[in-house]
């Protein structure tokens, strides 16, 4: 290593003294009067960052600050006559020992693989239903037509969870001994007339046997959002110049190979990162829903960690889903760098 | 010159036209059918009879009519308009708060001079990839009543109206003001500097010039927030309906409907022939008037959905998440 000398950086004048050079003068000048400077740039805008307050306010308020209460992972909850984090005696890691090898085990294992089972079906059937629809729509060439499909299908997106729970349970109502079951379990009856299992599931209540619980949970929330999130891979579609077509019409192209050699490549990165943000929110099943045909039937396999956090209250719960939402973030995180590296789209 | 259709473009046509009919009866039907409930007698639900239009009669012998009986109980009851005027109160003060805040910070955002710019934007998007949980949340929901309360001189948040919580606290959605930040950010400067040339302030550039450039981005986001808070069911009925001081008197609609579902049918509980029941003794007559109750629902977002519509499918393709 070398040392740097005062020859350096100074200048030395014929009478033996030292000066700066001017460069280095003004270069020290604007270090010095840096933070001034970045004061002066806020002062003058200070409009601008005026507008931004209410905003971080609301999300400190009221998404940052319930993560404080995080701490109650590692806290007793049975600590006597005392209600705040704050106050409650450390305990370690002893509530996520009791989730994962203890006592609650049995109780957070089925839930967190029900959620994840019933994530995995959702992106499994749930992806693919939106892509096809926007290809079908591609063919419909008379633009009136295919504006009344598209406001029949976008419109259960918007309905309240509470109004598809409930139209949901009265289409596949429980029958009694005088009448029988919702319109639909009386159609589904129809399909499977010698299955038992089958038809004692749709007189009980199709949503409250625990056996086909899940596939009608994946239905009805293709049902909500298939036609909706067509939107994003139609517009890529449309997007397609009608020219690739004319070409590899001329090239002797059918309409299946026109799909996988013009279409298909055209609107791949718009697939991808859709696929990220599904892969994103795996984890993030749709609680509300969950929460709302919860019954003691199909606890098996509805309970999802969310519902099972509700319904624990307490430091064992916020352990629950803080496991489940840390798996969750990772996962986003994991799906974006991995579409970063094999398609150069990024989506944060 | 007309090309002659090859026999795999016919088929995949009609395979294209048959599944999108089918798909597109299958998304309306569930809602004509609760339609066709609505009028029809009691009776005629109880017996599963109704399959597309209303049916009326008892006992066996049922014939196409309409019975009003549900939606003159529906109107009786009090307590559901009220519901239906805090919902009113919710989306609309909700909507416009929601708005404000993010419009202002989207805008901040949108502009590369601000310092802290990408910080800023990690701090919205982070929200995005983890959330606290549903305990720590409703932990902090207390606490933030309980303050409220203390500003204006309440005991607890049971003692102060808590539509005021729901409107302030609630419906926040990060997915939203990106939608916003990229719309603004398609903007030209050129415009902009055009228009601090002629003196425009800051708000002023906002008002005159950004909001009305991207007018199909944000009567989108402004659907968004609406539609979630007109259809806000979870936090309402958590924050509202536990406990020993749930307050009745606040419920928006979604919490009331499914108040009527528990309580006057037999869709997720046990019949309790024994309690006192709003709509008559029957399961049947609860689940008519349920009919009706989720039908006045549906009917404000149908109202709205058509003169929306052309702008969200714009909108949304318009804000792809980006940065």
């Amino acid at each position: 290593m070398f040392k740097l000398k005062y020859d350096d950086f100074l200048i030395k004048n014929e009478d033996g003294t030292y000066s700066m050079p001017p460069e280095q003068a003004v270069r020290d000048e604007t270090e010095k009067n840096r933070w001034k400077n970045t004061g002066f740039t806020i002062l003058k805008d200070w409009r601008l960052y005026l507008m931004l307050v209410p905003m971080i306010l609301v999300y400190v308020l009221w998404k940052y600050m319930p993560m404080y209460e995080l701490l109650g992972a590692f806290k007793d909850a049975n600590t006597p006559s005392v209600n705040t984090v704050s106050e409650q005696e450390w305990f370690g890691l002893n509530n996520f020992k009791n989730l994962f090898f203890g006592s609650d085990a049995n109780a957070f294992w089925p839930a967190f693989r029900n959620t994840f089972t019933i994530a995995f079906y959702n992106l499994l059937f749930g992806f693919p239903a939106p892509i096809i629809l926007a290809l079908f729509f591609n063919e419909i060439r008379s633009n009136a037509v295919r504006s009344v499909m598209q406001v029949c299908v976008y419109l259960p997106k918007f309905l309240s969870t509470v109004v598809v729970t409930s139209i949901a349970l009265l289409l596949f109502r429980k029958g009694s001994t005088t009448a029988e079951p919702g319109i639909l379990s009386q159609f589904l009856a129809l399909l499977a007339p010698n299955n038992k299992v089958f038809q004692d599931a749709l007189q009980g209540g199709l949503f409250y046997s625990a056996r086909y619980f899940r596939s009608l949970f994946v239905i009805t929330e293709l049902w909500e959002h298939a036609g909706y999130d067509s939107i994003v891979f139609f517009a890529a579609v449309i997007a397609v110049s009608p020219t690739s077509y004319e070409a590899a019409q001329i090239d002797g192209a059918g309409k299946m190979a026109q799909m996988r050699y013009v279409v298909i490549p055209s609107i791949l990165s718009t697939v991808v990162i859709m696929l990220i943000m599904k892969i994103g929110g795996l984890l993030s099943v749709g609680y509300e829903k969950v929460f709302l045909l919860l019954e003691s039937g199909n606890t098996a396999t509805a309970q999802i960690v969310s519902t099972l956090a509700n319904g624990w209250g307490d430091s064992r719960g916020v352990a629950a889903e803080m496991t489940n939402n840390l798996i969750g973030m990772i996962l986003v995180l994991g799906a974006n760098t991995v579409a970063r590296k094999a398609a150069n789209v990024s989506l944060y | 010159m007309k090309r002659k259709m090859e026999v795999s473009e016919l088929i995949f046509k009609i395979v294209a036209y048959v599944i999108l009919i089918i798909f597109a009866l299958l998304c309306i039907y569930p809602m004509l059918y609760a339609l066709g409930s609505t009028f029809s007698s009691a009776a005629a639900i109880n017996d599963r009879v109704v399959i597309l239009w209303p049916m009326v009669g008892e006992n066996g012998n049922y014939t196409l009519g309409f019975s009003g009986e549900a939606f003159v109980k529906a109107f009786t009851d009090s307590m559901f308009w009220v519901s239906y005027a805090n919902t009113l109160f919710i989306t609309f003060i909700g909507t416009i708060w929601c708005m404000v805040y993010s419009i202002l910070g989207a805008y901040a955002l949108s502009k590369k001079r601000l310092l802290g710019r990408h910080g800023f934007n990690f701090f919205l998007v982070f929200t995005m990839w983890f959330s606290a949980g549903i305990v720590p949340q409703y932990l902090n929901y207390e606490k933030t009543g309980n303050a409220m309360a203390a500003i204006v001189g309440a005991g607890s948040m049971y003692d102060i109206d808590l539509k005021w919580l729901i409107v302030l606290a609630m419906g926040m959605n990060a997915t939203n003001i990106i939608l916003l930040r990229n719309a603004f950010e398609g903007v030209p400067t050129e415009i902009e500097e055009a228009a601090r040339i002629d003196g425009a302030t800051e708000l002023q550039v906002l008002w005159q010039v950004y909001i009305p450039m991207s007018k199909a981005t944000i009567a989108t986001v402004a659907l968004f927030f609406g539609i979630s808070r007109w259809n806000g069911y979870f936090w309402a009925s958590k924050v509202l309906g536990e406990g020993a001081k749930g307050q009745s008197y606040s419920w928006p609609v979604q919490v009331k409907i499914r108040d009527v579902i528990n309580r006057e049918t037999d869709l997720v509980n046990v019949f309790n022939t024994d309690d006192t029941h709003l709509y008559g003794k029957t399961p049947a007559e609860g689940t008519s008037v349920l009919y009706a109750m989720v039908v006045l629902a549906i009917i404000p977002i149908l109202i709205i959905y058509p003169f929306i519509q052309k702008y969200f499918a714009k909108g949304v393709n318009m804000g792809g998440v980006k940065e």
